[in-house]
């Protein structure tokens, strides 16, 4: 009683009411919206049930690509960051000169906005001029050289390095943070049963660090579904469909004026990852719970 | 001497990151400075000659003073607005948990995996008469910045002691002037982890202008840049002055805010 004198609800509500009108609203519009032949051309707003997703389920290899390439992006992202970013936390951990100068590199490409990178990207990655391919025929390795954005068999690995390139130094931070909140007497004792490195990595530092790396492989998970600056700078989903992700889909239905397939795609994405969400963001509330 | 080797080679390793890391940014600044012709190729070289009127020639054609400004309002307003309403509400739901606030907690929290649905959004943007407005940006960037920021305001708010509180009611503060002058100030340290955050986040923010915002007059410097490089693709020279002129401010205030920035990540990963 006291507490809700002290503590009253409708502090919250105006916060609550802005976040349900525009994020909650629109995705529960959503399911009916995907029902509808929505589109820029004429007024009206007929229900036609399923058709679309009928459109996107039988224009077949499109929809199964752009699914497939979300995907594929979201695991080789997390797994690349994870691992490079642990190996990057562990080097700049300690036993280095100038550490603090060299976090702070890696740490930067995380901070500018993807769409810069992407456009310097397109600058070092172009086949002729680029600094990748002039690099590689200046050490004469001109058979690694590659149509990089252009090759329907590079075009997505490239957005996958270069998100790489981007994301590494924000997991090495979170990682770097769990590192140095492993105390060192674990070390010792492990040490002193006769541990090689590999023993000490193995069984102190990976389930030490493992609230860390639960953390941002879901950050990592959240993100790669999530993809669309990415792939809309770097090739806008071409050479033909080859890079399309489930965002730069929805972009370019919206573009079409197609809404009710745009709505229809969004509709899926949003009932799978609040469906995922529910549950990843139950585990990471749970330990606040429990405090108070 | 092992030892010796070892150290050599982890150093080398840090200096070859580095340098992967600042090479393309490199390449941007010293390309910034080339005329069109040298620029072209966008070697790593040195310019023959330093043309420093690209800068002036951006910042004109570029309409960049417009669009820094424009930025500038949508990323410290959405940072004011966002704190201040994710702050409020993280402190009821950590103060008074009860079951209607743990739910309420737990919903809002749930965004951060909730995707936006862009198409829908526009409906509702058209139905609050904000669609193509500068509002409308600065009212979906707070929106969006809310559901970490009231992850990361409670976590924090759990750790402050109640007992502080109490010695306000006990001077018989109102609810909103006990939030507000004893609360707040406790917050300090993780409203700047958050603000620097989400002005950060707002700055590079492409997709919600390029949805909602059909206006070239009111486009925040990303899309600004954006458009610029699809006028200007074979003068390389005027694109990287833009990149530069567009970067810089997130650099300034990472730099600054670079001890926020860390410990905000830290505490966010901390809990698990």
């Amino acid at each position: 009683m006291l507490r809700n004198k002290t503590y009253p609800f409708y502090f919250t509500l105006a916060t609550i009411a802005l976040y349900t009108l525009f994020l909650v609203v629109p995705g529960v519009m959503g399911f009916y919206y995907s029902l509808t032949d929505w589109n820029s051309f004429s007024d009206e707003i007929n229900f036609i049930g399923l058709d679309n997703f009928k459109t996107l389920f039988s224009s077949g290899e499109h929809y199964m690509s752009y699914v497939y390439n979300t995907l594929n992006f979201t695991v080789s992202t997390v797994v690349l960051k994870t691992a490079l970013g642990l190996l990057f936390a562990i080097a700049l951990n300690e036993g280095i000169k100038m550490k603090g100068f060299h976090r702070v590199m890696v740490f930067m490409p995380a901070i500018i906005p993807m769409l810069v990178v992407g456009l310097v990207f397109k600058s070092v990655l172009n086949p002729a001029t680029g600094l990748l391919n002039e690099t590689l025929r200046y050490v004469g390795l001109d058979f690694l050289a590659q149509k990089w954005l252009v090759d329907v068999n590079w075009a997505f690995k490239s957005i996958i390095a270069v998100d790489t390139w981007k994301g590494v130094g924000y997991i090495m931070i979170i990682l770097l943070a769990g590192l140095q909140s492993i105390s060192k007497s674990y070390y010792e004792a492990a040490s002193i049963d006769g541990a090689n490195l590999w023993h000490k990595f193995r069984y102190v530092t990976i389930p030490l660090l493992m609230p860390s790396l639960v953390v941002t492989t879901v950050l990592n998970l959240l993100y790669g579904l999530k993809v669309f600056e990415a792939v809309y700078v770097l090739t806008n989903g071409g050479p033909g469909y080859a890079t399309d992700v489930v965002y730069t889909a929805i972009f370019k239905e919206f573009s079409m004026g197609r809404y009710g397939v745009g709505t229809a795609l969004s509709t899926m994405l949003f009932v799978f990852m609040t469906i995922a969400g529910y549950f990843i963001i139950r585990l990471m509330t749970k330990g606040e719970d429990e405090r108070s | 001497m092992n030892k010796k080797v070892q150290s050599l080679l982890v150093n080398g390793l840090a200096w070859i990151l580095s340098l992967t890391m600042l090479t393309p940014l490199l390449l941007i600044v010293v390309n910034s400075f080339k005329t069109q012709t040298e620029a072209a190729s966008m070697k790593l070289s040195l310019p023959t000659r330093w043309v420093w009127d690209n800068y002036s020639v951006v910042i004109e054609k570029g309409k960049l003073i417009s669009s820094f400004s424009n930025s500038l309002l949508y990323s410290a307003a959405a940072t004011v607005f966002g704190i201040a309403l994710a702050a409020i509400a993280a402190y009821i739901f950590a103060r008074n948990p009860s079951k209607l606030n743990r739910f309420f907690y737990f919903f809002m929290v749930l965004g951060i995996a909730m995707p936006i649905n862009f198409v829908t959004l526009t409906k509702v943007m058209q139905f609050t008469h904000i669609i193509n407005t500068q509002l409308g940006i600065i009212v979906l960037l707070t929106v969006i910045s809310l559901p970490f920021s009231v992850f990361l305001l409670h976590g924090y708010i759990g750790s402050v002691p109640r007992e502080l509180d109490e010695a306000g009611i006990v001077d018989g503060c109102s609810p909103f002037r006990l939030f507000r002058t004893i609360v707040l100030p406790l917050l300090a340290p993780v409203l700047a982890t958050v603000g620097v955050l989400n002005f950060m986040n707002a700055w590079n923010e492409f997709v919600i202008p390029l949805y909602y915002l059909n206006d070239s007059g009111k486009w925040p410097m990303t899309l600004a840049v954006y458009n610029f490089f699809g006028q200007f693709q074979v003068s390389w020279n005027l694109v990287s002055a833009d990149i530069v002129l567009t970067t810089l401010p997130v650099i300034v205030i990472y730099l600054l805010g670079q001890k926020y920035i860390i410990s905000g990540m830290t505490s966010g990963s901390v809990k698990g």
